[in-house]
């Protein structure tokens, strides 16, 4: 579904992605794990379109087709969703007419008979209702004044509403209690289906109590470093993200537990 | 003969005809007015109230009426709907009975065209009128050749349910429209007034307007002025307000038309406890200028006021906003708080925003804040993630960045009006008519 090659971007004349190779088949739960800094955000950036990064060398493939020539909008309706670290604030526009306009766009371009306003209230209801969102969220501005914990739920709704073929979800565990966590995770996990991938973007393993993985790669320093199952992850709460040497450089082998440099 | 002077002609030739001819005392003040016109002439940059907007042109400018007139009747069913309320329409600047429609009105209130009022109530609209030093010099115009306007007067204690609105459309004979409108509101009193200024056509007119507000111990009134005129022409506007204690003012200019728009809007606190709210949101594109030169006197104590505008800038257009609060010595408590947002969706409109703050008093809240910006590009990313594409972004955002400015409208009808002036100026409003 997705393939990464030797991907390399920068911003403002700074490499931030030096190299990455990741490879998503549909179906499966792919976890990036990392420190502060690694690249995660913006390989969910870079991904999603976001300009202000600038893709020096490699590919990304997506169905047979380049990702990277195609706008930012062309790959939301392709079925590709971003759950953003930090969702922003719309003031003015209804939370309502803006999940309606973007539900609606990704069904023209999947040929499907836009909803009217009848089909989407029912629709939106029910999917609320899944997240743990009160009615009153419809009402308000997108994403205004809203918490931390009601922002990530929105997030949640928008990935059921647009139901992505793959939606990357970055730090969408930031900030959260571990009530409102389990919320959003039991909201991920009833999308998760044969067809459907789904990237994990996390500094702590917690989330990943909730949303198991069937992989998990390390990023630093704009590579990933080491691939494996669940259990990296673990490893990795237990042993921190100090065995990653400051060069990125990888070690053969994470030290033993205490060992960190 | 300068431009100045075909006014005064103009003034000469027609003050005969002009309505309250005959009182002595409407007829020394036109003069006086056209006098202060006739000296001063149009401002110029060396003006200090007029510094982003000179009207030197004006000297050279001609004006002319449109070959065809706008289709009145229509316009103002499109506008009315099945609104019942009062509507007084005038056209070419003079009150036109067959399609007013005034409605039925609670005891004692008083709502005819000016020209009516100044044959049955002279004395009160003597009292309302107004002075030839009163603004700068297009007030002064204004004052002198004002052929006609509205006229509301609201006993004490009485509250009007429905919006009166004030249609004001331009015609093909002519070339200028001058309109004054007095609204007095006795203490208690409660009102809505709404101003459409319709224009159509390819022709350069003028509209002069004046609209004097006395607004008495705690009434309530609330003004909305509509300005669509064509985009030719030359709108020149003064919106002047006093307020007794406790009043409550609320002004609401939205600038939607015109080449040049140019609102002077006034509020003085003559009583304690007093609060105002302006608010403003204007539209422009292509090479239209919107100035509002705004001022709120805080000159008795613990009064509020809240003032927001907002511009959308397109094109090289150039909207220019000042915001004066004076605060009174012995205005104590006082609370004052100024935003002006500019949004400028292209690169060579400008937006100037200037506060100017005089305060007197010690014991005062007072917070001003502009802002100058082009669109967001976080928030232009996040939609585009979601599947719409650039131009549904743009538009949207948009909107979103004027809507604050129609929330701050109570009215619901009202509000839809508004935002259906605004979406038939923006660029492709209709895909976010479901908004409405």
């Amino acid at each position: 579904m997705l393939d990464i090659k030797n991907l390399k971007a920068s911003v403002e004349g700074k490499d931030i992605l030096k190299g990455l190779d990741l490879q998503v088949k549909a179906g499966e739960v792919h976890a990036i794990m990392g420190p502060n800094g690694s690249g995660k955000s913006t390989l969910s950036q870079v991904l999603a379109g976001r300009d202000t990064f600038q893709v020096d060398g490699g590919s990304v493939t997506w169905d047979g087709q380049d990702l990277l020539a195609m706008p930012i909008e062309e790959r939301a309706r392709a079925g590709l969703f971003l759950a953003f670290q930090y969702p922003v604030e719309i003031p003015g526009v209804s939370n309502a007419y803006f999940l309606k306009a973007a539900v609606n766009a990704i069904r023209k371009h999947r040929g499907l008979p836009e909803f009217d306003a009848m089909d989407f209230l029912t629709r939106v209801k029910a999917e609320m209702k899944a997240v743990g969102m009160k009615e009153e969220f419809l009402y308000r501005a997108v994403n205004e004044g809203f918490s931390g914990g009601e922002k990530k739920r929105n997030e949640v709704l928008q990935m059921a509403l647009l139901e992505p073929r793959l939606a990357i979800l970055d730090e969408t565990d930031s900030g959260l209690d571990i009530d409102a966590l389990k919320v959003v995770a039991d909201g991920v996990n009833r999308l998760r289906s044969p067809d459907r991938a789904l990237i994990v973007i996390t500094h702590y393993q917690r989330l990943l109590d909730y949303i198991v993985p069937d992989h998990v790669h390390v990023l630093s320093q704009g590579r990933i470093v080491r691939s494996g199952g669940r259990e990296l992850a673990l490893e990795l709460e237990e042993k921190g993200y100090g065995w990653i040497g400051d060069a990125g450089e990888i070690h053969a082998a994470p030290p033993a537990a205490g060992g960190a440099q | 003969m300068s431009a100045v002077d075909t006014w005064v002609s103009a003034f000469h030739a027609r003050s005969a005809q002009q309505p309250g001819a005959a009182l002595p005392w409407l007829a020394d003040l036109r003069r006086q007015a056209i006098y202060r016109f006739a000296d001063e002439g149009w401002p110029t940059r060396r003006h200090p109230r007029w510094q982003h907007t000179s009207l030197a042109f004006m000297d050279q400018q001609d004006f002319a009426a449109n070959a065809v007139a706008p289709d009145a009747a229509a316009a103002l069913a499109r506008l009315r709907g099945d609104d019942a309320g009062h509507w007084l329409v005038f056209v070419g600047g003079r009150f036109n009975a067959e399609l007013s429609d005034i409605g039925a009105l609670p005891a004692g209130v008083q709502l005819t065209s000016l020209a009516d009022a100044l044959d049955q109530h002279p004395e009160a609209v003597q009292a309302a009128f107004g002075s030839a030093t009163d603004g700068d010099s297009p007030a002064a115009l204004n004052l002198a050749l004002a052929t006609d306007g509205a006229w509301l007067r609201l006993p004490r204690g009485v509250a009007l349910e429905a919006p009166v609105h004030l249609v004001f459309i331009t015609n093909a004979t002519d070339a200028s429209q001058h309109l004054r409108n007095l609204i007095v509101a006795e203490a208690n009193s409660e009102a809505t007034i709404v101003e459409h200024y319709l224009g159509e056509g390819e022709a350069t007119t003028l509209t002069t307007a004046a609209t004097r507000l006395q607004v008495d111990a705690d009434a309530r009134i609330t003004h909305l002025k509509l300005q669509q005129e064509a985009e030719p022409a030359i709108h020149l506007a003064s919106i002047n307000a006093t307020q007794a204690r406790g009043a409550h003012f609320a002004s609401h200019s939205l600038s939607f038309g015109a080449r040049l728009a140019r609102n002077d809007i006034h509020t003085r606190f003559d009583g304690e406890g007093c609060d105002t709210l302006l608010n403003g949101l204007y539209h422009l594109d292509g090479r239209r200028h919107v100035d509002h030169h705004t001022s709120i006197n805080h000159a008795q104590p613990r009064g509020n006021s809240r003032e927001f505008y907002r511009g959308l800038l397109d094109g090289n257009s150039r909207g220019v906003f000042t915001g004066r609060i004076i605060v009174a010595k012995d205005a104590q408590r006082s609370d004052a708080m100024q935003r002006c947002d500019n949004l400028l969706l292209s690169r060579a409109a400008e937006a100037d925003a200037r506060p100017e703050l005089e305060i007197y008093a010690d014991d005062v809240k007072c917070a001003h804040g502009a802002t100058v910006g082009q669109m967001d590009e976080d928030s232009l990313f996040y939609l585009q993630t979601r599947g719409l594409d650039d131009a549904h972004a743009r538009r949207l955002l948009t909107y979103a960045f004027a809507a604050e400015a129609l929330d701050r409208i109570a009215l619901l009808p009202l509000r839809k009006q508004a935002r259906a002036a605004l979406m038939a100026r923006l660029p492709g409003g209709e895909l976010l008519e479901e908004l409405l």
